[in-house]
């Protein structure tokens, strides 16, 4: 997979997550993911890309990661994983998505994004809805948050004839 | 300097980021906020209610912000209204888009409070 479609997501999530959540980040080592199509958090957020590759973007949180950085977005304590979080990460991925879309733009890259979908629960499954490898990348939030970007791209060819499962088209 | 109780109408399907936006407000020292989840909505409460300043966000369904700007600029008595859109992005075309359509400023997502009051002040000055 091509690191110059990779890096502007990561540092979108990095951009986002200071900015908006005054949170600082840690970058693991990414990898490529394996066939079991588990989340390595509790609530992810889920988005479509179409343009010059398609496939998709999710970030998801531990829960201990998703409360340190809501807490700090809305300056007041959010205790479990409720409607407020679960719309927080669905305009956290949006922001995410918008802004790494800003960057590949400024390198010639274009794509549109669909509305982002929300997932929770512990040990749920993302399914990408287009075929292709997925890199993950991890990152700590906080001092015990986990946080992981999964970044799915294939060449626009490559879906020709296919439906995605569950993106909602783009506006 | 920008009068700190007007009324300022923030629009976004996302309850965060009205939130967010009413907090990052408050923190400047707005305190009259009334908000709506889309630009329908929006266009609605202007209608019945007199607001002295709009920031919207630029995706949203039923009516996005630049069709709620664009239906600002054609009604008589909201012309006048300025308004500050909110992106997730900042493509060239866009940007232009939104200038032609009498956009008075333009924030790109993530912002801090301190970007909001830069553009909040300019459109005042002018």
């Amino acid at each position: 997979m091509d690191v110059s479609f990779i890096n502007p997501f990561l540092e979108a999530a990095v951009n986002v997550l200071q900015t908006m959540a005054f949170t600082e980040t840690h970058v693991g080592k990414p990898f490529l993911k394996g066939k079991a199509p588990l989340s390595e958090g509790d609530v992810t957020g889920i988005v479509g890309l179409t343009g010059d590759k398609h496939g998709s973007l999710a970030v998801s949180f531990s829960e201990a990661a998703i409360l340190q950085v809501v807490s700090n977005m809305f300056g007041e304590a959010c205790k479990d994983i409720n409607d407020d979080v679960r719309d927080a990460v669905g305009e956290i991925t949006n922001m995410i998505c918008g802004d790494a879309r800003r960057i590949l733009a400024e390198h010639g890259h274009h794509f549109q994004a669909a509305i982002p979908t929300v997932i929770d629960g512990k040990g749920h499954k993302i399914c990408h809805p287009f075929p292709g490898p997925v890199l993950v990348i991890p990152f700590t939030v906080g001092e015990e948050g986990m946080c992981v970007l999964e970044v799915c791209l294939t060449e626009s060819d490559s879906r020709q004839g296919q439906t995605p499962k569950n993106s909602r088209l783009p506006h | 300097m920008p009068d700190q109780n007007m009324k300022i109408l923030t629009v976004d399907d996302f309850s965060t980021m009205r939130r967010i936006i009413r907090n990052m407000l408050r923190q400047l020292g707005y305190n009259n906020i009334v908000e709506a989840e889309d630009g329908a909505e929006a266009l609605s409460l202007l209608q019945r209610e007199k607001v002295d300043f709009v920031i919207s966000d630029w995706n949203m369904p039923h009516m996005n912000g630049l069709d709620l700007l664009k239906a600002i600029r054609a009604d008589d008595n909201l012309k006048p209204l300025p308004v500050l859109l909110v992106t997730a992005e900042a493509l060239k075309e866009n940007v232009v888009e939104a200038l032609k359509a009498g956009v008075n400023n333009y924030v790109v997502k993530p912002f801090t409070a301190e970007t909001l009051k830069e553009r909040i002040d300019a459109i005042f000055k002018e």
